[in-house]
């Protein structure tokens, strides 16, 4: 929909009478338009008007919340369809599948395993976001424990996934009291499920043969007060699901068709070694907003924790670090010197291999602008010049009296000009960081 | 449209839409995997990915043959490492040999890529494609300040061209347009983006191949080219590929995430539009295979 100032002006009272705070109505429909401004200020707009404006200054995709407190998961509210238009907001919230019929330790362990499942990649720590409780058990009791565990110990958000009503009911309390996504699998549109639902309007999965379903129940739930909604299709093969997920992205972007401007959830389960992992991957590039992973082993979330931190990266910042000269462990006037680049993923990958080393040492993040290596040294950023200068500047000759440096084997052929330029002596390392360790060893012991 | 290039038997290329999207338009020809190969024994393979060529890998021609006759191979990059001045420093003597022999020895198609020495290629590249002449193979790799030499030589000998661009549209697109220039058909030129790893800048690869096949989807017929990805190469260079358990406890077992990494470094760019992917562990080849299977039955 997307109204125009002039279009909002059109539904305004046109009194001008200043109550909202703005001289007059086009003023105040110019604010909404650039959303500078809540609709409520002005007190005159008729409901059916308030509700359309409301619409209107929504954004095309919305934005849904799994969890409670500092601990909230968000989805939604994409706003491109290629990472370059703008770049992907809200990563792609990853979940583990886990069956309440466990028996008790066999649950616990599970539990903890997954929710302590955490690497650290370029200084952040990537880790899954939701627990996916499925009731096999058919059993409430069993089941509201099971989310109770989860609630206490561990610090992922839950997904609940049933598809028994009575069971659906009499843990709505706790399912609440966690804004744990539902998602039911029988017909969801039963009014006995709805009348469940309508009580506080749950983030919930809404799934569908066909796309133009959709069309027909989002319309009636939303009307029923239903709106946190997470889309799923039920095509039954990768191709058909990558190209459903295209299309209700496309239809909530492009044709700003409000029944499609959910966030979209697919379900992937690993059978043989690689199909699901190779499907979850395609999914994370193209359009999933929500993934639920079944039978996944540690290597498979460790690669797909990676490729959303790239795909969600911002295309238009490279990451960087401070340029500095950082202190890594307790460092002395004859720790080795390290030359690097300020941009994050070199710098934290130099940083991981010294820190493997336990050798204490310094390391020289210079000015690249953000740049790699090779990238900065074809850019002229990593010259010469620009190490020396960094040198100086972090005043690396009064920290360590040695004089030396070591800089990354990819610049090997800058030796001999920086060490007349920077008057130290320029030890060339290995090309790749993982050589860092065996070198400081032969260096330092 | 996307142009459709010919390496030997088989056709790339031809995609009237954007990846695997059957639904509006036409994909004639699934993307293909090139296995590949180097002119001598490789120096920084992990244990994990030597492990499937054994003792062929001191051999090339037992390599190239392994992945033909052992691995179902149907397409290979053969890279001409040795004539590096920083490797073995082989003539062109010795290259002509050995893509002679190979040629012998097995029928499928051939990818071959220079060593990245500049002068060394532009001397050897000719020598192979006259020995090659009228295959049709796709040789590598032409670059904004040196593609006289080997467009020369593809033009001659019926071959086609691996335009290669540091991860840049701009030059993507002069380079081709010099390719053109210098009489090379537009259906003749596969782009090289530069590709990086999986957790290594993959990003930045991906988003330049968006970019390129939408402009190319629109009519620029100077992007318009098929994509051929290293996705082999950078993804075994990964630390996440190669360390040992014992030295990554945290990361899990190697042998999965080694080709794990490899896999998903491969169909990122599948979904940014590769045509063309190089890749080496047999079973990651394989996987993604089977994925390609899936998408294009
Ligand atoms: C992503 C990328 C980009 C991104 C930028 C990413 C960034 N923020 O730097 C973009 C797309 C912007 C880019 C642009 C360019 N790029 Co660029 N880029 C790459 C790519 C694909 C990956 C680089 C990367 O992120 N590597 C990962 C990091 C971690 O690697 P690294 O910094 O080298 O660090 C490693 C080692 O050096 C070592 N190390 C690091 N520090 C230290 C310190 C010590 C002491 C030691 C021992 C080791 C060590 O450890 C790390 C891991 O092992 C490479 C190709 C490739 N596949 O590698 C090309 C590449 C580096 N780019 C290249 C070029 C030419 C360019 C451009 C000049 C092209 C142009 N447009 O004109 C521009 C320059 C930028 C500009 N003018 O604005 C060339 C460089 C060629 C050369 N050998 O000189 C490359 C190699 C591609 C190619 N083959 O042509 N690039
Ligand atoms: S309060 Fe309403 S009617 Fe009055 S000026 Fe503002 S927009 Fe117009």
């Amino acid at each position: 929909m997307g109204l125009s100032g002039l279009d909002i002006y059109k539904l305004l009272p046109k009194t001008n009478c200043r109550e909202c705070g703005y001289s007059n109505c086009l003023a105040f429909a110019l604010a909404i338009a650039k959303k500078a401004v809540s609709i409520d200020k002005c007190p005159h707009i008729s409901k059916d008007v308030k509700q359309k404006l409301l619409e209107a200054v929504l954004p095309a995709m919305k934005l849904i919340e799994i969890g409670i407190n500092d601990r909230k998961s968000l989805t939604g509210q994409e706003t491109v369809l290629f990472r370059h238009e703008e770049k992907f907001h809200n990563p792609c919230l990853l979940g583990y599948i886990l069956d309440d019929n466990l028996n008790e330790e066999e649950f616990d362990k599970r539990l903890l395993d997954i929710s302590n499942i955490k690497f650290e990649r370029v200084g952040e720590i990537i880790k899954l976001d939701l627990i996916a409780l499925r009731n096999k058990s058919n059993n409430s009791e069993k089941f509201k424990n099971c989310i109770k565990k989860i609630a206490l110990l561990s610090n992922l958000n839950i997904v609940i996934i049933t598809d028994n009503l009575q069971i659906l009911k009499e843990s709505i309390d706790i399912i609440k009291s966690n804004n744990a996504l539902i998602y039911f699998t029988k017909d969801l549109t039963d009014t006995n499920v709805l009348d469940l639902l309508k009580k506080y309007n749950p983030p919930i999965v809404i799934s569908a043969d066909r796309l133009e379903e959709f069309d027909n129940i989002i319309p009636k739930l939303i009307d029923i007060g239903l709106n946190n909604l997470v889309l799923e299709t039920k095509s039954k093969n990768v191709q058909n699901k990558l190209w459903d997920l295209t299309q209700i992205r496309r239809l909530a972007l492009k044709k700003k068709n409000r029944a499609f401007g959910f966030p979209q959830l697919v379900t992937v389960k690993k059978d043989d070694d690689f199909s699901g992992v190779m499907q979850a991957a395609t999914f994370i590039t193209k359009y999933a907003n929500v993934i639920l992973l079944e039978n996944f082993g540690l290597e498979d979330i460790f690669a797909l924790l990676t490729l959303r931190q790239n795909i969600y990266s911002d295309p238009q910042k490279p990451l960087q670090v401070e340029p500095k000269a950082y202190a890594i462990g307790q460092v002395t006037d004859n720790s080795p010197v390290l030359v690097t680049t300020n941009f994050s993923l070199t710098y934290y990958t130099v940083l991981s291999e010294v820190e493997a080393s336990k050798i204490p040492s310094y390391i020289a993040a210079i000015n690249t602008e953000g740049m790699s290596v090779l990238t900065a040294w074809a850019a002229e950023k990593f010259t010469p010049e620009s190490i020396t200068k960094g040198i100086n500047d972090y005043a690396i000759k009064d920290k360590v009296k040695h004089n030396k440096i070591i800089i990354p084997g990819y610049v090997a052929n800058m030796n001999k000009h920086l060490e007349d330029l920077s008057k130290t002596k320029v030890i060339v390392g290995p090309k790749e960081a993982s050589g860092i360790p065996s070198l400081l060893k032969s260096l330092y012991k | 449209m996307i142009f459709e290039t010919i390496i030997g038997s088989i056709k790339v290329g031809g995609e009237s839409v954007l990846p695997f999207l059957i639904q509006e338009g036409k994909v004639p020809n699934k993307p293909v995997i090139a296995f590949e190969v180097w002119d001598m024994p490789p120096y920084d393979f992990p244990q994990s990915l030597s492990e499937p060529f054994g003792n062929a890998l001191n051999n090339p021609l037992d390599w190239a043959l392994k992945c033909v006759n052992d691995y179902g191979a149907k397409l290979l990059c053969i890279k001409l490492q040795s004539i590096n001045p920083d490797t073995l420093d082989k003539n062109s003597k010795e290259a002509v040999k050995f893509i002679n022999n190979l040629i012998k020895a097995v029928d499928v198609p051939l990818i071959i890529q220079g060593s990245g020495n500049k002068e060394k290629d532009n001397l050897v590249l000719p020598e192979i494609a006259s020995i090659a002449k009228g295959k049709k193979y796709l040789i590598g790799s032409a670059t904004q300040d040196n593609y006289k030499i080997l467009a020369k030589t593809c033009i001659d000998n019926n071959h086609s061209i691996i335009a290669e661009s540091p991860i840049d549209i701009n030059i993507a697109k002069q380079l081709n347009i010099l390719l053109s220039d210098a009489g090379v058909e537009p259906s003749r030129i596969v782009i090289n983006p530069t590709v990086g790893s999986l957790g290594y800048g993959l990003e930045y690869a991906y988003s330049i191949m968006e970019r390129a096949r939408l402009a190319a989807l629109a009519g620029d017929t100077m992007l318009a080219q098929s994509f051929i990805c290293f996705a082999g190469q950078e993804a075994w260079r990964a630390k996440e590929a190669k360390a040992k358990m014992s030295e990554m406890p945290a990361w899990g077992d190697e042998k999965k995430r080694g080709l794990l990494w490899e896999i998903i470094t491969a169909i990122s760019f599948l979904q940014s539009g590769a045509d063309i992917l190089v890749m080496r562990h047999p079973k990651a080849i394989k996987a993604v295979e089977n994925y390609l299977n899936d998408l294009l039955p």
